[in-house]
């Protein structure tokens, strides 16, 4: 059985590793970066980050001061008990949210959004968003936190079989160079990008493509890794880095994942993820261990199964 | 690139000498302001609990992550900006209220409105860097002075008035002929995106309203 108060206390730690400490992956990435980009105002704006992610460590203050709008995402074992059932849980992270809101402090970003009323603590109506899975043959949860900006880099768009490769390079391109100029989508970031699914599940794809993945992972399906590859160096050689300078420093890494789709359609959404990527997961065991980590390994075989079964062997060995 | 570090309250001289992409650093005072202290001091016409130009003169686009503890002292996190262009539509009025002569935000306005805005007031606009560095800019907080319109705004809205020291990194975005950095350099990287386009056939399907120029911004 995982405890209430193990969640509380799992749910306020990741909140505070979320807004404090840049993922390692992340961080090497950028550094390789720097250490590629010719350009001195692109590399002058990669530097600063550095500064600051160390800064935010040495002070534990937020790395960017814009906390995003928080978020979780859960993913339960098939066999996990949680102590007052998922009710209890949901309440949990609601209270870490608004705890670690204060405490940490973050930004109270989150407003009614016609009254612009404010309850100080990031907590409201649907709010914050908690998304849940599930995985067989686990007895444990885990709980990921994520604070992205909530303005800018993010698009959706309805496109058709016959647009083909051409159309997907295109409106990748169009929100990159849209959201790229004056450096609105804070990049470099992670890109996420959402193909197929209905239309709120491209959304959701791309979404989770962007902030549950890490620097240097590939989709395990070959042709989709190809296609990741191929937006990654076209994003990084549109003559545009950071804060929309002359540069090279424009996509970290790009993400795809796919869901099967309507037979006309190809939808398709872009995220971009912040230069300050935040996200920090933690393990609940049902003995009350909690173990943290920057991976929120999100993606499983058991995630992306594409038949009506699926393979107990790679599930299980994803489960540990 | 140079670095300059400047003292507020801001004088005309301290700005003649600034090229664009230049690094400031700031010390003294600056305060807080977005669109919940347009709406109220310029929307509303409620005049702001302080005199803003008695003061200082610079301004910041920005809400801190900052929390009021409960004997009313503050904890003030990290500081990061928002997004500028929103606000441009208020500048008349907030020139003429607050008599600012430095503008900092994220994204900076477009050279039209500094032509418009800023260089009748002698203003010039400072953007932050790559919109994270909230923890440097929280470092160069050394006091919290007050916070004018808590309860009326919210944390996220209200004023802050800062002590700040070695306050920055912040870029020069515009010079006092309102000429701008990131115009600059969208000129310099058209060619290069032009060429990225090149060969990709459009959608079939046209978005209603959809703009059909890269030369266009959406700001």
């Amino acid at each position: 059985m995982i405890r209430k108060d193990k969640i509380l206390e799992a749910g306020k730690e990741i909140m505070s590793r979320a807004a404090i400490e840049i993922p390692r992956d992340y961080k090497d990435g950028i550094q390789q970066m720097v250490e590629e980009e010719e350009e001195e105002l692109s590399r002058f704006v990669l530097q600063s980050m550095l500064e600051n992610w160390d800064a935010a460590e040495e002070d534990r203050r937020a790395m960017c001061a814009d906390t995003g709008v928080p978020r979780y995402f859960v993913k339960a074992g098939n066999e996990a008990q949680v102590e007052g059932g998922f009710v209890a849980l949901e309440h949990m992270l609601r209270k870490a949210t608004a705890e670690a809101t204060y405490e940490i402090p973050l930004r109270p970003n989150r407003v009614h959004p016609l009254t612009r009323h404010d309850n100080n603590n990031n907590v409201g109506i649907n709010a914050p968003e908690i998304e849940f899975t599930f995985e067989p043959d686990a007895d444990w949860i885990d709980i990921t936190s994520v604070h992205k900006g909530g303005l800018f880099g993010s698009d959706y768009r309805m496109l058709f079989p016959g647009d083909g490769v051409d159309g997907i390079k295109k409106f990748f391109l169009d929100v990159l160079y849209e959201f790229g100029r004056r450096g609105l989508a804070c990049q470099p970031a992670i890109m996420g990008v959402g193909l197929g699914g209905s239309k709120d599940i491209s959304m959701t794809l791309g979404k989770q493509a962007a902030c549950l993945r890490t620097v240097g992972e590939a989709n395990p399906d070959p042709e989709i890794a190809a296609l990741e590859a191929e937006l990654k160096e076209m994003g990084n050689n549109i003559g545009m880095g950071p804060m929309g300078f002359v540069g090279k420093s424009m996509v970290i890494d790009c993400h795809i994942e796919v869901g099967y789709t309507h037979t006309g359609g190809m939808p398709m959404s872009v995220h971009s993820f912040c230069l300050s990527s935040r996200r920090a997961t933690a393990r609940l065991h049902a003995d009350g261990g909690i173990e943290y980590r920057t991976d929120p390994q999100w993606f499983t075989p058991y995630m992306r199964r594409d038949t009506i079964d699926w393979s107990t062997s790679e599930t299980a060995r994803a489960a540990g | 690139m140079r670095k300059v570090r400047l003292k507020t309250p801001i004088t005309d001289e301290d700005l003649e000498g600034l090229e664009l992409g230049d690094a400031v650093y700031l010390d003294g005072i600056v305060y807080t302001g977005r669109e919940g202290v347009y709406n109220r001091a310029i929307g509303e016409g409620i005049k702001p609990p302080v005199d803003l130009k008695a003061l200082t003169n610079v301004t910041f686009h920005c809400s801190p992550a900052a929390a009021v503890r409960p004997d009313g002292t503050y904890n003030i996190g990290a500081v990061t900006a928002t997004a500028s262009f929103r606000f441009a539509k208020w500048l008349t009025e907030w020139f003429e209220l607050s008599g600012v002569k430095i503008i900092m935000g994220k994204g900076g306005m477009s050279e039209e409105d500094y032509r418009k805005y800023f260089v009748p007031n002698k203003a010039i606009y400072l953007t932050t860097v790559g919109y994270g560095t909230g923890a440097l800019l929280g470092r160069g907080i050394t006091r919290v002075k007050d916070v004018l319109w808590l309860d009326e705004l919210g944390i996220a809205q209200a004023i802050w008035v800062l002590e700040v020291e070695n306050f920055g990194p912040f870029l020069v975005e515009s010079d006092l002929q309102g000429n701008s950095l990131f115009e600059r350099e969208n000129r310099r990287t058209q060619p290069m995106v032009a060429k990225s386009f090149e060969g990709l056939k459009e959608p079939a399907l046209k978005r209603y309203g959809e703009t059909t120029s890269r030369e266009d911004e959406v700001v």
